[in-house]
């Protein structure tokens, strides 16, 4: 995990730099107002450099124990991660193309994670993947009308 | 005098259509609990204007009872799948899903519905009779107080909270910076966006609860190898009288739940902390501290109680001041407007069917809905049965709707995606990820209550130790926040003594 540590680390130093950037850009002393924009955020992020840098050099001073994660471990992470952000981009890529919606996307993740990985029988993988979208639409297009992003079957069933 | 306006109320509240109203409301909270991201403020502001047609007394009475379900609800997901299905059952998670994970699920939520009763049922003895005086005291906090409050909250996970105190700070920091991403309400000046259109509606704690826990969570055990087991329940009359037998041994448990439940609850967001640090509380006096977060009975008792109590406080500001103490609460008090009341303590003068009829209503409603959840918990169990590779991309689906439905902005769900990764490099790495999410939650409050004492003193943190309130609570906090680093001496000096 040392690696890890030191990585983090570094990443949030980082990251508390830039936010300190900005909050100097800000006006971190003393506004009309009161304490100005910058004021809390400014001091939250020097607290953050100092601790991050208290845990790198906690880090750098003990051995290295176990890696973060093994070759063996990463691949079934990536096997959900992968898949999840594949769904995402389905349902509405960022950019200007239409996605295909939440609920044709939720269909065709469920199917073939079930397929892929689960190796379930056809049948079951049509049963489940067109029941849960259709369950969710019910549940919160109709009853609960919480819009979800929608795509061209749904425009084409006039919703 | 009180058992008068009481015994009013209950006339009031136990009609056959408000009792059908309580039990609507208590099933639609359950499943708005069980989802991720659909939670009791969500949840009854979506049901909203549903009751726009009712009568005032049975429109609260739904909206009550949906969040009364949903407290009850997102124990069920906590101890089942380890996804706090809202941020106050997080400590829920530590010792309920080990717990189901040995087999006894039944056990673990039997336990976390009594211990809901319990708290709720403490806080609302303490509403009806002590309202009016509880009132007085809140109604004499200014921000300073408030915010030596929040810091004692933060400084208690530090102190208590086992681990690197370290990574607890960076945690606490990371959450309040995230907070302050977008706009700030003060000034009305842009933080952290660098002209990013996406970022100025910053990052919300329910897309970051749904990403951590969720689907940081499923990345975790499928690492592990660890399958979402189709583990037996056993729920069962057997299960819960055995547990019921097993429950009062923890009587001091429930009793410093309770209190620390209702004392958090009426300030904004009470109910996440004092979940948090009623449970730091229980490990820290317990005489196994270390069985905690493997499955320690108590360790359900400690948050579920405080939650709950928390969850019903946030009621009394509400119905005595005009002032919410949770997010739920404010969309409630949204309600009272629109159904033509006017919130505040005049509600008692001029509406006094309503008020009784709704303290009434809490009585009644709790009741009905230990007894819902506990027997309609098999049918949640049989969800366990589902196998590993329909479960995981239908919680994800329920995350992305989660997540979409906050704001019905897409980023939402690619921040659910990010704060899944994170998740799991932190959990990995021994970062608490509860601080974090409270900060997130707690950031806007925290940092108007910082500046607004300063605006009072003048820039002087004296503030904080002048003003006797405050400055107990600050003495506290900072004691809490130096228990870290003058451990390791006193070991050492009684160690060479």
């Amino acid at each position: 995990m040392r690696a890890g540590d030191l990585v983090t680390a570094v990443v949030l130093i980082a990251l508390g730099g830039v936010v300190i950037y900005d909050a100097v850009q800000l006006g971190i002393g003393w506004g009309q107002e009161g304490p100005r924009s910058g004021f809390f955020p400014f001091w939250l992020a020097t607290l953050l450099v100092l601790f991050a840098a208290a845990i790198f050099v906690q880090a750098w001073r003990r051995r290295a124990t176990k890696v973060f994660a093994r070759r063996e471990q990463l691949i079934p992470v990536l096997k959900v991660l992968v898949p999840i952000a594949a769904f995402i981009t389905l349902t509405d890529p960022p950019g200007p193309p239409d996605g295909l919606g939440l609920y044709v996307a939720a269909a065709l993740y469920i199917a073939t994670y079930m397929r892929w990985v689960g190796r379930h029988r056809w049948t079951s993988v049509a049963i489940v993947a067109v029941a849960v979208p259709v369950v969710a639409f019910l549940v919160f297009e109709r009853w609960f009308l919480v819009p979800m992003p929608k795509g061209p079957l749904e425009a084409w069933l006039g919703y | 005098m009180g058992f008068e306006n009481l015994f009013f109320g209950f006339e009031i509240a136990v009609t056959p259509f408000n009792l059908f109203v309580a039990v609507v409301g208590i099933l639609l909270g359950t499943v708005i609990g069980v989802l991720p991201g659909l939670g009791g403020a969500n949840g009854v502001a979506i049901l909203l204007p549903l009751t726009f047609t009712m009568p005032p007394t049975s429109a609260i009475i739904l909206l009550t009872s949906i969040y009364w379900g949903a407290l009850f609800g997102g124990a069920i997901t906590s101890v089942l799948f380890n996804i706090p299905g809202e941020p106050w059952s997080v400590a829920t998670t530590f010792d309920g899903y080990p717990l189901a994970r040995q087999g006894q699920s039944g056990q673990a939520l039997t336990a976390a519905f009594t211990s809901s009763f319990v708290g709720a049922f403490f806080s609302i003895v303490l509403i009806t009779f002590f309202a009016p005086i509880l009132a007085e005291i809140a109604l004499k906090f200014g921000p300073p107080e408030f915010f030596a409050i929040q810091l004692l909250t933060f400084s208690s996970f530090v102190g208590l909270g086992g681990g690197n105190p370290l990574k607890s700070v960076v945690s606490i920091l990371l959450g309040f910076i995230l907070a302050s991403v977008g706009l700030d309400i003060v000034t009305g000046q842009l933080r952290l966006t660098f002209g990013v259109v996406d970022l100025m509606k910053g990052f919300d704690f329910i897309v970051a609860v749904i990403g951590l826990f969720g689907i940081g969570e499923i990345l975790l055990s499928v690492e592990e190898g660890l399958r979402f087991h189709g583990t037996r329940t056993g729920m069962n009359a057997r299960v819960v009288l055995t547990t019921w037998r097993k429950l009062p041994q923890y009587y001091r448990t429930f009793v410093r739940g309770a209190v620390i439940g209702f004392w958090m609850g009426f300030k904004p967001g009470g109910a996440t902390p004092a979940s948090f640090m009623s449970y730091a509380f229980a490990k820290r006096f317990s005489k196994h501290p270390e069985r905690f977060g493997k499955g320690e009975l108590e360790g359900i008792v400690a948050p579920e109680t405080a939650a709950h109590a928390a969850g019903v406080a946030a009621m009394l500001p509400m119905i005595t001041l005009g002032i919410p103490g949770s997010p739920t609460a404010a969309v409630m008090l949204g309600g009272l407007i629109i159904w033509g009341l006017q919130p505040g303590p005049m509600l008692f003068v001029d509406n006094p069917e309503f008020v009784w009829g709704l303290i009434a209503s809490m009585y009644t409603g709790n009741v009905i809905g230990v007894l819902v959840v506990l027997t309609l918990v098999p049918l949640f169990a049989a969800i366990l049965r589902i196998p590993f590779a329909i479960l995981t991309p239908l919680i994800v689906v329920v995350c992305a709707i989660g997540s979409y439905a906050v704001h019905t902005s897409m980023i939402d769900i690619w921040y659910m995606l990010i704060f899944g990764i994170v998740g799991y490099v932190f959990k990995k790495l021994d970062y608490p990820l509860a601080p974090l999410v409270l900060a997130l939650v707690l950031g806007d409050i925290s940092e108007n209550a910082l500046r607004q004492s300063l605006i009072m003193s003048q820039g002087s943190l004296g503030i904080f130790f002048s003003r006797p309130i405050a400055g107990v609570i600050t003495v506290a906090a900072l004691f809490f926040l130096l228990v870290p680093v003058v451990t390791p001496w006193w070991r050492r000096w009684r160690g060479t003594a």
